[in-house]
């Protein structure tokens, strides 16, 4: 039994993709979220972190923005500005989950 | 300012046809005109350059530092290109050749007034060390009516922009495309912003993007590549190619970021380049650096958008892209985007 418990814990470890929204103060602390609960939270906020610092990196650039997707090859990420903090949703771009167009862009 | 006072009564004369009526004052030596600038508010300055103890450039360095909002004009005798062209650098309005002035009175008139007119609107001046295409270019876009009137050495072209659209061009005896096309091969020269002419009778149709393209094609079939300028030229060739594909595409600029610490970064269609670069750079490290802790994949690009445009990142295999674009374009963003930046980069 051990040297099965033991096999399964060394298999690396993967998460499947996030799908819903939350949103983040200004601070990065992540305030409420539909996501599974099972999806850890520490990814949860550094999702929020990144976003909010590509809102930062743009106004310190002097080129604020209302809104922010990310196109990756398997998640979609849109984050809007919210005074500070961000409403952040999250599409998996998968074959079985086809997710809405973006209205721009 | 001027130290001749016959002269300066004739100035007075002229000016006081000026629909605005403004008040007019006087100076004999550029002592004389910086107290007076000192003493009160003033909106325009007409000086001569030629003028004993400080010289008119002199005058205007020092109106260039303590007045930045003063509208300022060169009147002079002197012909020589090169004081044109140091006024220019010193961030004037506007250089008129006295006997020109002579010659064209309700020309000079127009441009005063317009002059007076602008200090309201605000704005920035000095333009310096861009290409004859990033003008046309930006008056174009910000759909502007103008005119341009281009000189290098004794040569005087001009060019009608009427709502961001060319109607007309003038150079060497020629009129249309043909006169446009010969201006397009200028690869130096000084440019200043006439009044517009809104009953110009047009004589080009083509739009500028197509206009643009045709030059460019132009000029590679007529590349002598034996000719020991010819690194100069394809780089002027190169520039203009690559405008062309800007303004075909309709997108508003583009910024192509290397890597930090490599070649310089390349943009078209903006002056913000160093802060556009900057956000460029951090906004491809912060999504990589989140993808690969989400596991989420290679990043394909990043939209966003403000009030005021649309922006595309494009990371590609040497450099990252940003395409902006107004906010009310439209249609196939990406692929358009992709397209430019794939061209730009071949």
């Amino acid at each position: 039994m051990e040297f099965i418990k033991k096999l399964f814990r060394s298999r690396a470890l993967v998460h499947q993709l996030p799908s819903g929204s939350l949103t983040v103060n200004r601070h990065g602390a992540v305030i409420t979220s539909t996501i599974t609960s099972a999806y850890p939270a520490d990814l949860l906020r550094e999702i929020g972190r990144e976003v909010l610092l590509l809102f930062r990196e743009a106004r310190t650039s002097q080129m604020p923005l209302a809104e922010v997707t990310i196109h990756f090859a398997s998640l979609r990420i849109t984050a809007r500005e919210l005074r500070g903090g961000a409403i952040i949703f999250l599409f998996p771009q998968t074959a079985y989950s086809p997710t809405p167009a973006a209205p721009r862009l | 300012m001027d130290d001749d006072s016959d002269w300066l009564e004739l100035s007075r004369e002229v000016l006081s046809q000026l629909p605005s009526k403004p008040e007019i004052r006087t100076a004999t030596s550029g002592k004389r005109a910086l107290a007076m600038l000192d003493a009160e508010p003033f909106r325009l300055l007409i000086c001569d350059l030629k003028m004993p103890r400080i010289d008119g450039l002199q005058v205007l360095a020092i109106v260039r530092r303590r007045f930045p909002e003063l509208r300022t004009v060169v009147l002079s005798g002197l012909e020589d290109e090169e004081f044109r062209s140091r006024a220019y650098a010193l961030g004037v309005d506007l250089f008129w050749l006295k006997n020109e002035m002579q010659r064209n009175t309700l020309m000079y008139l127009e441009c005063i007034e317009s002059l007076l007119g602008r200090d309201n609107e605000g704005g920035f001046r000095g333009i310096q060390s861009k290409s004859l295409m990033d003008i046309i270019q930006m008056e174009c876009l910000s759909r502007s009516s103008t005119v341009l009137r281009i000189t290098r050495g004794t040569l005087v072209t001009k060019i009608w922009i009427q709502d961001g659209e060319l109607i007309d061009a003038e150079a060497e005896g020629a009129r249309g495309e043909v006169a446009f096309r010969r201006i397009l091969a200028w690869r130096s020269g000084t440019f200043e912003n006439l009044p517009a002419e809104p009953n110009r009778e047009r004589t080009i149709t083509k739009p500028i993007n197509a206009l643009l393209l045709e030059s460019a094609q132009a000029m590679d079939e007529n590349a002598d590549i034996t000719d020991p300028k010819s690194a100069e030229q394809n780089a002027h060739r190169k520039i203009v190619w690559k405008l062309s594909l800007l303004a075909r595409a309709g997108a508003e600029f583009v910024v192509a970021v290397p890597p930090e610490g490599q070649v310089e970064v390349e943009a078209l269609g903006t002056q913000n380049v160093e802060s556009q670069a900057n956000w460029t750079r951090r906004a491809a490290e912060i999504v990589k650096r989140l993808g690969d802790r989400i596991q989420a994949g290679p990043v394909s690009h990043l939209t966003a958008h403000n009030l005021e445009r649309q922006l595309l990142v494009l990371p590609r295999e040497n450099k990252t892209f940003l395409v902006g674009w107004a906010p009310d374009a439209d249609g196939a963003l990406l692929e358009k985007s992709k397209k430019l930046v794939d061209s730009w980069n071949s």
